[in-house]
């Protein structure tokens, strides 16, 4: 077990290096990267001073060695707009990020086991028919897509569900007022139920599939035939044997679902125009606004890699064989 | 001309022949899509929007970029006065055609998604027979830089990139094909390894073969349906995160008329009630994407017969 997690920690420094020589490599890709920094018409002196500024007539390697000491004291650098640290400006969105990330993740796996659970156990009736035509629509359809539909729909013509707007609960969470956060929960539900579908449709319909079919394959085992000539309940051996074996190839994916609902949340908040990280980013591409690009991709990974390692640890308690490997 | 032989010009098929010809995987495989109805129809859909893409613009009606201010935001199937329909699908904010822009968009989502697929695809599968066969440290660095790939949520790799680089067709494709790679050089790798313990290669090293001539003729083409089921449904994604990067305003430049990009451009509209320049482009996407995506299911249960029904 500690050789294994020794391991895992190690791969997770490596990918962590990587990400950040990446995103400090990608500025440089398109050669002197002053430009992305000055305007049009700025003259040569302009230009020559700017790079002097920001530190490009250094070697590359001096660059990064100040990208990553920067990087250990949490400087990315400031915003070409605001001229406030990078940093802050992604710190002050994540929590309305992670509310709506956390509310799909919840959507998309909670709905999703109990859905392919009941579809692997009525195999080829029609409603496993019906839940898997569903499923097959449900990841094809484009999620910015759905999300200008449900706007279009439920939000303008039906009137059922408000359309944009956002009452923050990490955020008074994070600063200690819980009964605040306690209140806020009923009307931060209504504005995150669109958003929320519609980053979550597609992880569900996957979900689903994949639910049904770690079931079906557990079902054909020896030892669910074994527990069910004991004369055990469907119950029991649905739930207590099957689903729990099933669970391991499920619980893989639980990180990189972190990572397929971010790519949603980047598109969903701006249809939305959710106060978030995500549209944060799309402002920031339109403004060519680099530093704050680099420090939400740097601060996304980073979720990502911890979330991924935390998945691992969990996969090694639920599967012991994995130990061994 | 062909010069008289006893023995038939390919030299295959025997003059006598005792067993019945083998039915070829071509024959198999089309008996098994005719009698599957819903692949059929969604082969015939992707032919029809391939169709389209191709000899777009001969059968599109308007010039997808001419704009008309006077006749903007005109809703579909509006009849002129005279009993015709200028503009089937309607018109746009600046007074363009819909359905040509349909039409010519059908070529970038089409183009892309088959092209990043092709490169992802192939420097997938060149890096995983690589670190497959080679183990040891071609292995370690392959696998490493495939870790850290995986490390980035693809989009924000996708948007670092285009921002640098600027947009551009060749820069999305090249973008979302080397997005790919990962999954291929996973897949591959593990196939890889398990095939080349096996007998015939053995036998191929012992009559001299070169480590290429191995995984050219005796690995790839043993390894390579499972990773052609995935490509099918990967060029599906690629549609879907080329469509999501257009919509972002990272796609191709906004002269170039794209299904993410109409619909980027609808949201300014939405609110005014243009329902339409919302709803068609989003139907084009999801019957592409659903149609590929259920040819990949049959593809998967054609090559795999026990996976079917999973």
């Amino acid at each position: 077990m500690s050789a294994y997690l020794v391991r895992r920690l190690l791969q997770s420094f490596i990918v962590l290096f990587g990400v950040t020589l990446l995103s400090f490599l990608v500025l440089h890709m398109a050669g002197d990267p002053t430009y992305l920094y000055v305007s049009e018409h700025a003259t040569q002196a302009q230009i020559a001073s700017t790079r002097h500024l920001l530190g490009f007539d250094r070697s590359l390697t001096d660059q990064y060695l100040s990208y990553m000491s920067g990087l250990m004291r949490g400087d990315l650098g400031n915003s070409l707009r605001s001229k406030t640290p990078a940093l802050n400006l992604v710190m002050d969105r994540l929590p309305a990020t992670l509310e709506l990330t956390i509310f799909a993740m919840v959507i998309a796996i909670a709905l999703a086991i109990p859905i392919g659970i009941i579809s692997a156990t009525r195999r080829g009736t029609p409603t496993d028919g019906g839940i898997m035509v569903f499923a097959m629509l449900g990841q094809s359809i484009p999620s910015f897509w759905l999300g200008l539909m449900l706007l279009l729909f439920v939000g303008l013509q039906l009137k059922l569900l408000p359309i944009s707007g956002h009452t923050p609960v990490l955020q008074p969470l994070f600063e200690g007022h819980i009964a605040e956060a306690i209140q806020n929960i009923p009307q931060a539900l209504r504005y995150l139920m669109l958003p929320g579908i519609t980053i979550a449709v597609f992880s569900l319909s996957r979900n689903a599939r994949l639910v049904r079919s770690s079931m079906l394959e557990v079902l054909s085992l020896d030892y669910v035939q074994t527990a069910r000539s004991k004369g055990l309940s469907n119950r029991v051996v649905i739930v207590r044997h099957a689903f729990r074996n099933a669970l391991v190839p499920i619980v893989t994916i639980l990180g990189l679902e972190f990572g397929f609902l971010l790519s949603g949340v980047v598109v969903t908040e701006t249809v939305f125009s959710w106060p978030g990280v995500g549209r944060l980013v799309f402002t920031a591409i339109n403004q060519r606004d680099i530093p704050v690009v680099q420090a939400s991709v740097v601060v996304f990974s980073l979720m990502f890699i911890l979330l991924n390692l935390l998945v691992d640890l969990l996969y090694v308690r639920l599967d012991p064989r994995i130990r061994l490997h | 001309m062909r010069k008289p032989s006893i023995m038939p010009a390919n030299g295959a098929a025997p003059v006598v022949q005792i067993m019945p010809p083998p039915i070829s995987e071509w024959t198999r495989a089309r008996r098994s899509l005719v009698q599957a109805k819903i692949p059929l129809l969604a082969l015939l859909i992707l032919l029809l929007i391939a169709l389209l893409a191709f000899i777009g613009p001969q059968i599109a009606p308007k010039d997808p970029n001419r704009q008309s201010l006077i006749q903007r935001l005109m809703p579909p199937f509006k009849q002129e006065s005279d009993g015709t329909t200028q503009f089937p699908l309607g018109t746009d904010g600046l007074g363009r055609d819909v359905l040509s822009r349909l039409i010519y968009g059908a070529r970038v989502s089409l183009a892309v998604g088959l092209v990043a697929v092709l490169i992802g695809g192939t420097i997938g599968v060149l890096a995983g027979v690589a670190a497959g066969f080679f183990g040891g440290v071609v292995d370690d660095v392959i696998m490493r830089l495939a870790d850290i790939q995986l490390g980035f949520p693809f989009i924000l790799l996708a948007i670092m990139v285009l921002v640098v680089l600027g947009q551009g067709v060749v820069n999305l494709i090249l973008v979302l094909g080397v997005g790919q790679w990962v999954t291929y050089a996973r897949i591959a790798r593990g196939a890889t390894m398990a095939e080349r313990e096996r007998d015939h290669i053995a036998a191929s090293r012992m009559i001299g073969a070169t480590d290429l001539h191995i995984m050219r003729v005796s690995i790839v083409p043993n390894i390579i349906a499972p990773l052609i089921v995935i490509a099918s449904f990967n060029v599906a994604s690629v549609i879907l995160s080329e469509a999501s990067l257009s919509f972002l305003g990272l796609g191709v430049p906004p002269t170039v008329p794209t299904w993410g990009g109409m619909l980027a451009e609808s949201r300014d509209q939405l609110l005014g009630g243009s329902w339409w320049l919302a709803v068609f482009p989003g139907l084009c996407i999801m019957f592409t994407v659903l149609s590929i995506n259920i040819l990949g299911d049959w593809l998967r249960d054609f090559l795999d017969p026990r996976l079917r029904g999973r």
